[in-house]
């Protein structure tokens, strides 16, 4: 009898681990997946194309039902499967439906709902979060017969639920605490630049304020108040001001939670037989909101479900880049300090939109910041990363990787590693969401 | 009417373009001759009757022409760049009066009756004409003719001066007369070649690549007595070929050759009877010499070269009839110039060498009609035709000739002294034509104060803006080379002619033109009734023949057999050497190749003179705070002081700034680094010099070019290092040894900025101390640097090209502030305007891909991109600093191919590429790029 996996959550963080632990060790585990929505398993990451009609949902599809039936997996899709608590004494998942479901090894991979404003009329209809195809569809209906939509939060999911509804015809408003958007990823120069591109397609920014109130008429949001006294009519407010870690099934069940489902290097919580991945994990303090760390954690994890034992995980912040079609803009590690030890280099040609920051320490990259010309984005990644010691390319290194004949034989670079690891980033950098 | 104006009728556009007369109906070949340095190049240009109305060269090419004697079809780098250097824009079109375009006749009335009006009042000497070496024989007779014969005055006078004034005087002092004894056969014939202060393979490549010719024929036929001897304080170019070098103390010629003189004496090798026969002074010669340079020994130590090296120089000479001493700028530019030159002529008249095949000394000159200023009486101390101006019956004959009795008695201000005379307010009215003094004299700002305060300038030139065109009242735009037509005369004394391959620009005519109708206009009808070239040159002849035998004034210029020349002869001659006294049986006139030879001379008794010999030293001598000696000279690709040169961007591409050569124990001791700027001081000025750190150069000594002017750098001029010692024979200045100083120039900042335009307004020289200007294919590049930090380099820029903030440009930016990293480009409607590069070292990028981007027609994606990364996105390579001019071949393009097809010689470079095998003068630096890729080869052989 082979011992049972018991995946809790389809997502992102499961099934990649899943998808690890089949091409390492296929036929280790009798395994059931327990999911939320009744679909197969779904890039969620690409709900902004789908939003924006630039997608369409098939092509987002990961795995179909069939897919599991043919790996011999079972799947129990939909909400009366829904995991209600772990019984980890009999090491059984109970269901909503009262099913129990017997565990050798569990895997919690329950992600992040959206961090909901707790403002008053936050509870009308036609306030969204912007999170599962659930929400999609949902967008899409209200914007068929037009009108005005607000979306809550300027962030890298923020704009691009803002780029989607533009698209399908509302009329939008953003609204954002910070003077100008995704103020945690650029600089108030690329911000200003991708302002201005957003503005000429039509959508709108209010920045500097918050939020006071959401007005509703018959219980449908009709408006969103501001703290500076101004209305905004809206049909559809979407917020995106942030996601949290969904961890009540964990907590419930007594494991050790503090934002997250705190884990160690191998992805195992406190309790050794129940592994967690995902938006829902805490590791070293830092919990997750964009795809790169989710799959590197599904390879370690999977390496230990696959009783290798060998791989760990540490977290190397990653860089970011916004799904709006046309608008190109890669942010990593430190994008803007006063610290005087770092030093700036900058490439500007507004008339193109092309806007380009590097910051330097001891010689060292440990940021950067592009807009509009973002190709070199894997390679500067891959010298932050590497700590390379910047002298050989300082010259022209903002204008990216220098011909292979300028590269000195002594430099540490390996082109098969960073090679790798640029179509690594390349396939993988996008936001699921912003954390908190 | 001028018959050349009439005959190709001028179809000058609106824009200042040239276009050739319509009328054309097929592809002719003109023959001309090369404007540039002495050699006197014949030039073939191929005009084609479908011309782009675009571009002033467009539809013509240009070659050697090979049927000229002095190159036989080849070219140097200047020579066969000429037509990039046929620029419209630049060009003075119209007459002007006090600033307003007026008429020719409406210009030369008012000149006429001014400089009348002047001359009435204060007497001739009131007025002036300052010339140049670059007009032709035809211009400078009627100036000459006009001044001296008609207006009575000898202020004439031109940058001639400066050039070969000390040859002059020595020819005089030994033979009686300005005469060059040989012709360049004598250089292939020669079987010791003795090159004095001369960088051949640079100045006159052409002549040079004879002396190569002749050494790998006696290679060939393995003649082992075939010698190449260079004496020059450098080890230059032209030393590759050499078989021994002296790198003399600067300034130590006279003792070298005072030295030979004796070793001649004492190893029985004087043609005892060529000198009892047909010299004087001998003795004497002898004695000083002896007393100045006993030994070999001494003058090995006097001289700080090796005695073994002055030996084998000695020997050589005595064994060795076949000798030429060809001499040039290094021997010329002293104050013991004209004593150099005779200790030289010394030699060959001690050993009878002289006047015969493959013998001779032979003063190479640098101006393309240098020669032809000479027979004219160009000088302000010399009349026409080889006349002497302080001689009574000299000047009996001439007014007899013209037919005027106000032949000038005595001699004018020369150069310098004539703008002194200006500003002391003696002259009152001068005519400067086809050259710049405001700039290129010594002490410019002083030159330039004298003229704002002249009754009368005028002005002649084919330039619209140059610093004394601003000053001057009446400005008549001349014609250019590749318009005018008339004569020059080379080295070797051959006359050619330059012909018009283009018409005038706008209303440009000739000088002569000109400066006949002024004569007319000033009473002198019948004198200066002159409608063609060919008119002037026919009295020019039959002056030079008049009463011009042993019973009259016999001189050694004479063109009797040209005295009844027509306008087809003219239209049809020759390159022939003078004198031309004889016809052949089908009426082609004879040259003659040599004098001399017979040992007859123009003296009164016909015999030459020796020279009694004192060398002296460089008057001013290095000392404590001035230690090193400061050389000077020409570079390759450019000639004098830029102002055609400076136009041609190939040319302007091999060497774009003024360097300074430093030996490196020496920069060493001065804390000076390769490619950094040095400041060099002297007693008389400063300049400014990128540094080049060469062995070419011996410790104490310092090299700069002499091209630089205002015009293209800050502070680039060598003549304001130059001390004003001069030859008090031939005034002639010490150009070669100053004693100076250098140190670094501590600049904060180093830059180049790239423009399509010239900069609307110079760049304050207190925000930038060091600015070079060189032109590029398309654009102008300016080398920069300063000594204050630049707080906002963008503001700096745009107040630079002079764009303010509300035009809607495009600007790039890429700055790297702790590396002191700054550039920036401007864009307007897709094309690149500009771009500046700063760094904090003098290691910036390359120029050249960044230059080829201002010929596209709109910058692309992928080079926008690039575009301040300074080099194109990978793949396409740069091709790196220009090394062969000619074909327009980089290094890098060089050195990739001898690394990838594994050239091993100079020669397989050029099958390869092209490159070298023109003039050849870049074949030393292919050279060494081979033997750089030798090295690399060995080392990784052995590591």
């Amino acid at each position: 009898m082979k011992p049972n996996l018991v995946i809790i959550g389809n997502g992102m963080a499961g099934i990649r681990t899943l998808e690890v632990l089949l091409s390492a060790a296929p036929d280790r585990y009798q395994i059931t997946v327990i999911g939320k929505e009744p679909f197969g398993s779904y890039n969620r990451i690409l709900l902004s194309p789908v939003l924006a009609g630039e997608s369409s949902f098939d092509e987002i599809l990961i795995h179909d039902r069939a897919w599991y039936e043919a790996q011999g997996i079972e799947l129990l899709a939909g909400d009366e499967f829904e995991a209600m608590f772990i019984d980890r004494v009999r090491h059984q998942v109970v269901c909503r439906n009262g099913k129990r479901i017997g565990y050798d090894r569990l895997l919690i991979a329950t992600g992040s709902e959206p961090l909901l404003l707790p403002i008053p009329g936050a509870d009308s209809q036609g306030v969204l979060g912007f999170r599962g195809i659930r929400d999609v569809e949902r967008m899409q209906q209200l914007a068929i017969s037009g009108g005005h939509a607000v979306v809550i939060g300027a962030g890298l999911l923020g704009l691009e639920a803002a780029h989607g509804l533009n698209k399908l015809g509302m009329e939008v408003t953003v609204v954002h605490r910070a003077r100008y958007p995704l103020n945690r990823q650029l600089d108030s120069e690329a911000a200003s630049l991708l302002l201005q591109a957003l503005e000429r397609r039509g959508i709108r920014f209010r920045l500097g304020v918050n939020s006071q109130q959401i007005h509703s008429l018959d219980g449908h949001v009709s408006a969103l108040e501001l703290d500076d006294g101004e209305y905004l009519p809206a049909r559809l407010i979407v917020m995106a001001t942030g996601i949290t870690p969904n961890i009540e099934l964990a907590k419930n069940s007594g494991l050790a939670c503090n934002r997250g489902i705190r884990v160690n290097d191998c992805l195992q919580t406190f309790d050794p037989k129940i592994y967690a991945v995902g938006e829902c994990v805490e590791h070293r303090g830092t919990t997750f909101g964009l795809v790169e760390p989710l799959f590197e954690q599904a390879s370690v994890c999977a390496n230990h479900l696959a009783a290798h034992g060998v791989a760990s995980y540490s977290y190397l912040k990653p860089a970011t880049r916004l799904k709006v079609s046309g608008i190109n803009l890669f942010s990593m590690g430190v994008f803007d300090t006063h610290d005087p030890e770092v030093e700036l280099i900058h490439y500007r040609d507004p008339a193109q939109g092309i806007y380009k920051k590097l910051l330097i320490r001891n010689n060292q990259l440990i940021g950067a910041v592009l807009y509009g010309d973002t190709g070199d984005g894997p390679w500067f990644h891959e010298l932050m990363r590497d700590a390379v010691d910047l002298s050989p390319y300082r010259d022209g290194l903002i204008f990216g990787r220098p011909p292979v004949t300028t590269l000195s034989a002594t430099t540490d670079l390996s082109s098969d590693l960073s090679s790798d690891l640029s179509s690594d980033i390349t396939t993988a950098t996008h936001s699921t969401g912003q954390t908190p | 009417m001028n018959r050349q104006a009439s005959a190709i009728p001028a179809t000058q556009t609106g824009a200042g373009v040239f276009k050739p007369a319509p009328s054309q109906p097929a592809s002719r070949c003109v023959k001309t001759t090369c404007p540039y340095c002495g050699t006197g190049c014949g030039v073939a240009v191929q005009i084609s009757p479908e011309v782009a109305a675009s571009n002033a060269s467009a539809g013509l090419s240009l070659s050697g022409d090979s049927n000229h004697p002095s190159n036989r079809g080849t070219l140097c780098s200047k020579g066969i760049n000429l037509l990039e250097t046929l620029d419209p824009a630049a060009r003075l079109l119209h007459p002007e009066l006090d600033g307003q375009r007026v008429s020719w006749d409406q210009a030369l009335d008012s000149a006429a009756s001014r400089i009348r009006a002047i001359i009435d009042q204060h007497g001739p000497d009131a007025f002036a004409i300052y010339g140049s070496g670059q007009l032709l024989t035809e211009d400078y007779y009627v100036a000459n003719k006009l001044m001296k014969g008609f207006i009575g005055s000898a202020n004439i006078d031109t940058n001639s001066r400066l050039c070969m004034s000390s040859a002059v005087a020595g020819h005089k002092r030994a033979f009686g007369s300005d005469t060059v004894p040989g012709c360049y056969e004598d250089l292939d014939q020669a079987e010791l070649m003795v090159l004095a202060g001369s960088n051949m393979a640079w100045c006159h490549p052409i002549l040079f690549n004879r002396i190569l010719a002749a050494k790998e024929q006696a290679a060939k036929a393995a003649n082992p007595n075939h010698r190449l001897v260079v004496i020059d304080p450098r080890r230059t170019a032209t030393c590759d070929a050499a078989d021994l070098h002296l790198a003399l103390k600067p300034g130590s010629d006279a003792t070298l050759f005072n030295g030979l003189l004796v070793y001649l004496a004492d190893h029985n090798r004087l043609d005892r009877r060529f000198v009892e026969t047909h010299t004087q002074g001998f003795a004497s010669a002898l004695s000083q010499a002896r007393s100045s340079a006993p030994d070999i020994a001494s003058v090995a130590r006097i001289c700080a070269l090796q005695p073994q090296d002055v030996e084998t120089f000695y020997r050589w000479f005595a064994n060795t009839a076949k000798s030429v001493t060809a001499f040039s700028q290094g021997i010329n530019q002293s104050s013991s110039g004209t004593d150099k030159v005779n200790a030289i002529i010394n030699l060959h008249l001690a050993s009878g060498r002289i006047g015969k095949p493959g013998m001779g000394p032979f003063s190479i000159t640098g101006q393309p009609n240098a020669m032809g200023g000479r027979e004219v009486g160009g000088l302000a101390n010399q009349l026409a035709a080889h006349l002497e101006l302080d001689d009574p019956m000299h000047r009996d004959l001439l007014g007899r000739f013209w037919n005027s009795n106000q032949i000038a008695a005595k001699p004018g201000y020369k150069a310098v002294d004539l703008f002194r005379a200006i500003e002391e307010g003696k002259v009152k009215a001068v005519w400067i034509m086809a050259t710049n003094p405001v700039d290129s004299l010594p002490d410019a700002d002083r030159v330039r104060a004298a003229l704002e305060q002249c009754e009368l300038v005028m002005l002649s030139d084919c330039m619209a803006a140059t610093d004394t065109a601003a000053l001057a009242h009446i400005r008549l735009p001349a014609t250019g080379w590749g318009e005018r037509d008339g004569t020059v005369t080379n080295a070797e004394r051959c006359i050619s002619r330059q012909r018009a391959i283009l018409p005038a620009s706008g209303e440009a005519k000739p000088d002569w033109w000109a400066l006949s109708r002024i004569g007319q206009r000033l009473g002198f009808e019948e004198a200066f009734d002159y409608q063609a070239p060919w008119q002037i040159f026919r009295e020019h002849a039959r002056l030079s023949a008049f009463e011009n035998h042993p019973r009259g004034i016999l001189r050694d210029f004479n063109l009797s057999a040209l005295a009844e020349i027509d306008a087809d002869a003219y239209q049809a001659l020759q390159p022939t050497r003078w004198p031309i006294r004889t016809l052949s049986t089908d009426g082609i006139p004879q040259g003659t190749a040599r004098l001399f030879g017979d040992g007859k001379f123009f003296t009164a008794d016909g015999k030459a003179r020796f020279v009694a010999i004192t060398p002296r030293p460089p008057i001013n001598s290095p000392d404590a705070s001035y230690p090193l000696v400061l050389n000077t000279g020409r570079i390759r690709d450019q000639w004098h002081t830029m102002t055609r040169t400076g136009l041609s961007p190939r040319l302007s591409a091999h060497r774009p700034e003024p360097f300074v050569e430093i030996h490196p124990a020496e920069a060493k001791r001065q804390q000076l680094q390769q490619g950094a700027i040095a400041r060099i001081e002297s007693h008389w000025g400063t300049m400014l010099a990128r540094i080049t750190i060469t062995d070419n150069i011996g410790q104490g000594q310092l090299f700069v070019p002499m091209h630089w002017t205002s015009q293209f750098a800050s502070r680039g001029r060598m003549g304001a290092l130059v001390n004003p010692a001069v030859d008090p024979l031939s005034g002639q200045p010490e150009s070669k040894q100053t004693p100076v100083r250098i140190k670094p120039f501590n600049a904060r900042w180093h830059a180049f900025l790239l423009c399509r335009e010239p900069l609307p307004r110079p760049i304050a020289v207190a925000d930038c101390a060091y600015q070079v200007r060189a032109t590029g294919a398309g654009f102008q590049r300016y080398e920069l640097a300063g000594a204050s930090k630049v707080a906002d380099w963008h503001r700096q820029a745009r107040q630079w090209l002079n764009v303010d903030m509300s035009t809607p440009d495009e600007w790039l930016e890429y700055s790297d502030p702790a590396q002191g990293v700054y550039r920036s480009a401007l864009i307007r409607n897709g094309l690149l305007q500009a771009v500046l590069v700063v760094g904090a070292t003098p290691q910036l990028p390359e120029r050249e891909w960044l230059g080829s981007l201002f010929n596209a027609d709109a910058l692309n994606d992928s080079d926008r991109r690039s575009l301040l990364s300074a080099r194109p996105a990978s793949g396409s390579a740069s091709s790196g600093p220009l090394v062969c001019a000619c074909f327009g071949v980089g290094r890098n393009t060089i050195t990739e191919a001898i690394a990838a097809q594994g050239l091993d010689s100079a020669a397989a470079v050029g099958c390869a590429l092209k490159a070298g095998t023109n003039c050849g003068a870049c074949v030393p630096e292919i050279n060494a790029l081979l033997q750089v890729r030798q090295v690399q080869v060995e080392t990784a052989e052995q590591g």
